[in-house]
């Protein structure tokens, strides 16, 4: 007979296996689907794991695109770290983008000098995110009112508020009735490197990665929150206040949700415009999840699924497959991500009739 | 009495495994007509394995059961039914939304098609008055408390014709009072000619209720004794193997002065029904205060107001003489106020986190803010040592730990930070007796070295194991005090009981 039981203690180096298993079923489940619009596999992902992460081809816009990610992936790992589901980055990547875009047409002018204005801009995009997030954290502790429902209306909510602004008052006046903002001063340009277009974000985002490492597997603050993700009673009961790191773990991953779309902005764009996200918000939480919340990790998937999406662009040039096959890849890794998963906390076993119904038995005991 | 009978039931050599270990080894059984046998043993000792195999809830592996000299295969409750088998399980199996009557009629073997709840009402009622076990049968079953939904499931049984009862720990939900009653529908039982298996790990009521004991221990059968033959002092030596030193070293210091002084303290429960009435006590340095009482009223609120988890309406809680009513639990525990909760599970520990994280998850604030992790290791350790905590590494999840080493895990955690007070809830539920000697010795040594001990008992066995004075509590007032003397248990009981308080 068939018998599942759960693991107590999943095996070692799980965690890797799970996430690299995931990956490839996922591609085999995508050949499928490139097979029924009469693609061919094989050329596709040649083209997919080609293009991206050559020099001489789009490996500048791969590590540009992974910027974002990897700031917004950094922290919604602390949020989940403590159980707290937020879906919000996008909404909040958007608030990051919408404050930063005020400081930048509305607060400060053109002839300050780029070291004062930068980093306040980024401090407005920081505290874009956070407010936003606060919202969720007031209604989860004060109102007991789930967040994962909250986080991800207010998504909604942030975009429209973009673009009514970029619609309305915020509108270009000398651009053409385009849904944009005017462009920012050149005081404002994160600097880049080189001759490419890989902007100072990528050295933020990296040393992010070291201080949401510190953060979470080395301080004290990373143990509470530990302990309250695994059990928030006995969080309460070991005198931790739930309810600061509440708003804490959900500000703090919001900040960096919001100081992404402000890297993105003063990285890269330069205004405020429609599609101002590519759903960074939604990639950056399967990047936390396939990562097991690890920041090392995360540099590393947030690189690759980077790489997905420039892939897919150049799939889309190439190949003429739609660019909506990279949200369908990306939606097959999450399945495959749970799917696997769910299976490595169980164990299935061939057993005889009479064992299983003694294991049934105890479990019932 | 027995012996000369064939017994109405015989279970020989019943083995049955769980994986390797074996919850009953060869174990024998037997039942005369019309005799009380107790089956003693500590947690995990296979007594219920062993009824469960008689009820047809588990198949054994090797053995053979016999009713009335007939070798029977049992496969299922309904035909343990069959052979007059029922048991009353200690998770009770009533339909809550159905009748009191209706849960009756449920078990019943040929039920006709149009079904005959009101004759069978009748019935019932006749039952219930001839075994004095009052249950209002016009009820739902959810409206019933448990003492009533036990005696529904007692008469469910005997309304069925059951010929051998099996009653699984039934004093465990009881007062002292409602166990008399209990034991009184027991003996009637007896006296109709059902046999009463009764199941339980507590000395004194097997001693006043069996008519044989047979004892056991892991899985195997220690011996089987009338209780005229016997004394409590060589069951409890079966059951643990080994001298039991449950009347704990006796060296109390004269308490000192008040530590902590309770007055007039209000609460409400979860669902803001009111827990705390008005509670009033002082608890001394050197003293281990028992609050007696029977479970729900209102100890669970008070050790939580007093550690600092719920917010009292009225009243206050003075800490040498100081107001601490609505301090956080972070300030409490630096006072050295430490708390031993009921639930070792959900509310004292981490399940998945490790069994270092959970020894330190109180004293990380000193270890800086990079705490070094490996200090923190070394240190849990040490406690571990300490406190003889059986484990393989200190990195395992505590959830993989027995019962046992989880509450010695949370009593080096709260003890060994040398507290002034300690507030103990059930401290030793569902610990076997090695296990519950370990905490008492534990409480004991604190109260010696200066500790205040609040202890929400269990049981009065424990009140009267450690404590230095008794408080009993009765819906969420302090109705009397006494002292910690079996010979006071009546006195005790019926103040447990809210006799001679009016209540509301």
């Amino acid at each position: 007979m068939i018998h599942i039981e759960k693991r107590q203690i999943l095996p070692k180096g799980y965690s890797i296996l799970v996430s690299v298993l995931s990956i490839v079923f996922a591609l085999l489940l995508m050949g499928l689907i490139l097979l029924i619009f009469g693609a061919d596999p094989a050329k596709a992902y040649q083209e997919l794991f080609t293009w991206p992460f050559f020099p001489s081809m789009g490996l500048q816009d791969t590590v540009v695109k992974m910027i974002p990610l990897l700031i917004i992936s950094l922290g919604l790992a602390i949020t989940f770290k403590m159980k707290i589901w937020n879906i919000g980055g996008e909404g909040q990547f958007f608030m990051g983008g919408m404050f930063t875009t005020f400081g930048a047409l509305y607060v400060f002018g053109a002839d300050q000098s780029p070291w004062v204005v930068i980093p306040l801009l980024l401090v407005f995009g920081f505290l874009g995110g956070a407010f936003w997030a606060s919202i969720v954290a007031f209604l989860k502790t004060f109102l007991k009112i789930d967040e994962i429902l909250v986080t991800l209306m207010l998504n909604y909510v942030a975009m429209y508020w973009v673009d009514h602004l970029i619609y309305g008052p915020w509108k270009d006046p000398r651009g053409f009735n385009f849904p944009l903002t005017a462009v920012f001063a050149q005081n404002t340009r994160l600097p880049r490197i080189g001759s490419t277009t890989i902007h100072g974000g990528l050295f933020l985002a990296l040393a992010l990665v070291i201080v949401v490492y510190l953060l979470m597997k080395r301080s004290r603050w990373g143990h509470e929150l530990e302990i309250i993700g695994d059990n928030p009673v006995a969080g309460r009961y070991a005198g931790f206040s739930v309810r600061k790191n509440i708003f804490l773990t959900l500000m703090i991953s919001g900040g960096l949700a919001g100081l992404s779309g402000s890297v993105q902005l003063l990285g890269v764009q330069h205004r405020l415009q429609r599609g101002f996200s590519m759903g960074y918000g939604f990639t950056a939480i399967i990047v936390a999840w396939l990562s097991k919340l690890n920041p090392w990790a995360m540099a590393l998937t947030s690189f690759l699924f980077a790489g997905l999406i420039i892939g897919s662009e150049q799939l889309q040039i190439v190949m003429r497959l739609p660019v909506a096959m990279v949200n369908v890849l990306q939606g097959l890794v999450l399945l495959c991500l749970l799917i696997t998963e769910t299976l490595f906390r169980y164990r299935i076993r061939w057993v005889s009739k009479k064992t299983h119904f003694d294991t049934l038995d105890k479990e019932a005991d | 009495m027995p012996e000369s009978e064939a017994p109405v039931l015989w279970m020989k050599g019943i083995v049955k495994r769980f994986g390797k270990k074996a919850a009953n080894d060869r174990t024998d059984f037997d039942l005369a007509a019309g005799e009380v046998h107790a089956l003693l043993g500590e947690n995990g000792a296979g007594k219920t394995t062993l009824m469960n195999i008689l009820y047809g809830l588990y198949r054994p592996d090797e053995g053979e059961i016999q009713i009335d000299g007939n070798p029977v295969s049992i496969r299922s409750p309904h035909h343990a039914m069959i052979h007059g088998i029922g048991m009353v399980q200690q998770h009770f199996t009533l339909v809550p939304s159905f009748s009191v009557a209706e849960n009756v009629v449920l078990g019943m073997k040929n039920q006709p098609f149009w079904n005959q709840t009101k004759s069978s009402r009748t019935q019932f009622d006749q039952l219930a008055k001839k075994y004095d076990l009052p249950v209002p049968s016009s009820a739902k079953a959810w409206q019933l408390s448990v003492v009533e939904k036990q005696r529904l499931e007692i008469l469910k049984l005997l309304f069925l014709s059951a010929r051998i009862i099996i009653l699984d720990e039934p004093t465990a939900v009881l007062t002292p009072q409602e166990s008399e009653t209990l034991f009184k529908a027991i003996r009637k039982m007896k006296s109709e000619g059902a046999s009463i298996v009764f199941i339980s790990h507590k000395l004194r009521e097997v001693m006043e209720i069996a008519d044989r004991i047979t004892v056991l221990r892991q899985g195997k059968v220690v011996g089987t004794t009338k209780k005229a033959a016997t004394r409590i002092e060589q069951l409890a030596q079966w059951m643990v193997g080994r001298e039991v030193v449950l009347k704990v070293s006796d060296q109390r210091v004269p308490p000192k002065e008040t530590i902590l002084h309770v007055q007039g303290l209000k609460a409400t429960d979860d669902r803001g029904g009111n827990a705390l009435k008005g509670i009033s006590f002082d608890l001394k340095q050197g003293e281990i205060l028992g609050i007696a009482g029977v479970g729900g009223n209102g100890q669970k609120e008070l050790a939580e107001c007093l550690y600092g988890l719920r917010t009292p309406s009225e009243g206050k809680v003075l800490f040498n003489g100081k107001e601490i009513t609505r301090c956080s639990v972070r300030k409490r525990m630096h006072m050295g106020i430490a708390f031993i909760p009921e639930d070792r599970k959900s509310t004292a520990s981490c399940p998945n986190l490790s069994v270092s994280a959970n020894l330190m998850m109180k004293r990380i604030k000193h270890y800086g803010i990079f705490p070094n992790r490996k200090r923190m290791r070394e240190k849990a350790k040490i406690l571990v040592e300490q406190y003889g905590i059986s484990l393989t590494s200190v990195n395992q999840p505590i959830k993989l730990l027995s019962g046992g080493n989880i509450q010695k895990t949370i009593l080096a955690r709260e003890l060994s930070s040398k507290p002034s007070i300690v507030i103990a809830e059930h401290p030793t539920r569902g610990l076997d007796v090695g296990a519950m000697e370990f905490v008492y010795n534990q409480l004991i040594q604190a109260r010696n070295a200066g500790t205040a001990v609040l202890l929400l008992a269990g049981d009065l066995e424990e009140i009267f194991t450690v404590c230095d004075r008794v408080a009993v509590i009765y819906e969420g007032k302090i109705v009397g005090y006494s002292h910690p003397d079996p010979s006071r248990i009546e006195e005790i009981g019926l103040m447990m009981a809210g006799a001679g308080h009016d209540s509301h």
